[in-house]
């Protein structure tokens, strides 16, 4: 028989590591649920919020529905990861968020020891009218740079709805990381993408990130910080469409390269279909702000220290 | 103190700093007054040691070492600072630990909500907000100052710490530059504002690179008045101005 608990204090414990609360998974009054490679471990429904967990052969599926209307004071607690040095981790999910409701989403995924592990995230979301959802993943790997994390999610925003998504990996070197999201706004929606990411060693960081502004007056931002040190590579796509009239979309991309080993590449890409739409970009590519790190060395910290605390920042 | 001796910079072949001599006294507020494109800033960077801002002759001495070929950083250490013209802005820094860090680097003993308050900035409002671009420019000014008082350093180069604040506050940046130098520090205060000059001890008035005058800040700002403020030949000084120094 498997042992549940052995491998639920595993996750756990690398939960903990990435910076997460445990606790969550006990408590009855939170939303969660907790994947170890392909066993669900813990899976909690709260009234408004229903959370259906299916253990497939290769990891799991999952369907959340939130009600129409429902709003959720504290988050719902996703966690994901694979604890040994190899494996395989699929997960296909659907998000269905109800009209007005509004709902903040705080996912782990921990890599801790691995090696040569798979990690596939196949993602839908449904943000209802009105509806307002956040979602957060933070990712925690270990040193060996043997993951391949393949993110792939397609959001739809319908009338005045709002999704916003931080996705975060500075801890641990990853491997390869490869993240497609496509969002696609009704009208008055909203989208908000932020990315972080620390490449080290020889990382492969993809990145592309699209809102396609179709209803009119949606607004979109592309927001990525890279930073790229050793032999790692970063490619990062930032693409807004304005099909609407009257929408606003904005590429920001910052991505440091630290040594002369690392390669960080940028390619924004604004379309306008709509006369009336607006969109802008700016990307800059190269080593830290130079009169950021002078600065600090005026107040007495090496241009060591001073690029770490800059570096610091901009990952934060 | 500080002992500059005929400083020269180029750029691009351009002379921008044309043989300037200062001495500044330990506690001592040296106003330098000059209007836009003089060369104030340059003089701030030269002083600082700034990458790409090095004298190409000219000796600068800080207290009784030679400090013209030393880096920013040992300069830094010896405790000298600059406070920008437009300082810099990070994404992710908070203004506490903007303060700690100039704090815990140069050894000055006033708390970050300490330095807040100097500068009139409520601590409750602004310790946990970011040094980021949703700072006005004022606030950031503020901030900039905030961590000079942190650092508590030797000598500090202020360059236009006047400039983006607002009238009524006028009064407690000067405040600020005064207990400075009051509890020890140097202070190169650039400003094209005669009425702030008035603050220091001593003046010196900037044009096209050279220094025309060195004097009491009223005597300076007087001459500022009549040869500079209308000055009908930008950074072109008559002759007989220089041949007046
Ligand atoms: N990196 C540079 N390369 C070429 N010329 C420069 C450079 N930096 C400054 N200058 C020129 O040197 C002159 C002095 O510039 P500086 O910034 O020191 O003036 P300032 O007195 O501080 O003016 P302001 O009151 O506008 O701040 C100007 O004419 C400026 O255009
Ligand atoms: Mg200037």
């Amino acid at each position: 028989m498997f042992d549940y608990s052995a491998e639920f204090e595993a996750i756990v414990s690398a939960y903990e590591q990435s910076g997460g609360d445990a606790s969550v998974f006990s408590d009855k009054k939170s939303a969660s649920l907790a994947v170890s490679g392909n066993k669900i471990l813990a899976s909690n429904s709260i009234p408004g919020v229903k959370i259906e967990g299916e253990e497939t052969e290769t990891g799991a599926r999952a369907r959340v529905i939130v009600e129409p209307g429902i709003q959720i004071a504290s988050s719902v607690h996703l966690c994901f990861g694979v604890i040994p040095k190899e494996g395989l981790q699929e997960i296909f999910s659907e998000f269905e968020i109800g009209e007005g409701a509004n709902v903040s989403f705080l996912a782990h995924c921990s890599f801790p020891n691995a090696l040569r592990v798979r990690h596939l995230m196949e993602a839908k979301v449904d943000v209802g009218q009105g509806a307002k959802m956040t979602y957060s993943e933070t990712h925690f790997h270990g040193q060996g740079g043997g993951t391949v994390v393949i993110p792939r999610t397609e959001v739809k925003v319908a009338a005045g709805g709002l999704f916003r998504n931080q996705f975060r990996l500075v801890t641990g070197s990853v491997g390869r990381l490869d993240l497609d999201l496509m969002a696609e706004l009704g009208e008055k929606a909203v989208c908000d993408l932020e990315a972080k990411v620390y490449g080290k060693k020889k990382d492969k960081i993809r990145l592309k990130e699209s809102i396609y502004l179709n209803g009119a007056w949606s607004r979109g931002l592309v927001k990525s910080r890279i930073v790229v040190s050793e032999r790692a590579q970063s490619e990062v796509l930032g693409e807004i469409i304005g099909n609407g009239p009257h929408t606003r979309g904005h590429v920001d991309c910052l991505e440091i390269v630290q040594g002369n080993e690392a390669q960080a590449k940028a390619v924004p890409l604004l379309q306008v279909v709509d006369e009336t739409a607006k969109l802008t970009h700016e990307a800059a590519i190269g080593s830290v702000d130079k009169k950021q790190v002078q600065t600090l060395m005026a107040r007495g910290l090496t241009e060591t220290e001073a690029v770490e605390t800059v570096v610091r920042g901009l990952l934060r | 103190m500080l002992r500059i001796k005929n400083i020269h910079l180029n750029f691009n072949g351009n002379p921008i700093l044309k043989g300037i001599n200062l001495q500044i006294s330990k506690g001592e507020i040296h106003a330098i007054l000059g209007v836009n494109g003089t060369g104030k800033s340059t003089l701030a960077y030269v002083l600082m040691g700034l990458e790409g801002y090095r004298t190409t002759s000219g000796r600068i001495i800080f207290g009784d070492e030679d400090i013209t070929s030393l880096p920013l950083s040992d300069r830094a250490r010896r405790g000298i600072t600059l406070a920008w013209q437009e300082p810099a802005r990070f994404e992710g820094l908070t203004v506490t630990e903007y303060l700690s860090l100039s704090q815990t680097k140069g050894g000055g003993s006033l708390s970050p909500a300490a330095c807040l308050e100097r500068v009139g900035l409520s601590p409750s409002v602004y310790l946990n907000r970011l040094v980021d671009q949703a700072l006005s420019g004022g606030e950031r000014k503020r901030i900039e100052l905030a961590s000079v008082l942190a650092m508590r350093p030797k000598l500090a180069i202020l360059d236009e710490p006047d400039s983006g604040i607002d009238a009524l506050s006028l009064d407690q940046v000067m405040e600020v530059i005064r207990s400075l130098a009051k509890e020890g520090s140097s202070v190169v205060l650039i400003t094209h504002h005669e009425q702030v000059a008035l603050i220091a001890d001593r003046a010196s008035s900037l044009c096209a690179g050279m220094i025309l005058k060195t004097a009491s800040p009223e005597e300076v700002a007087r001459f500022f008045r009549n040869h500079c403020r209308e000055c009908p030949h930008i950074n072109r000084p008559e002759e007989e101005l220089i041949e007046n120094v």
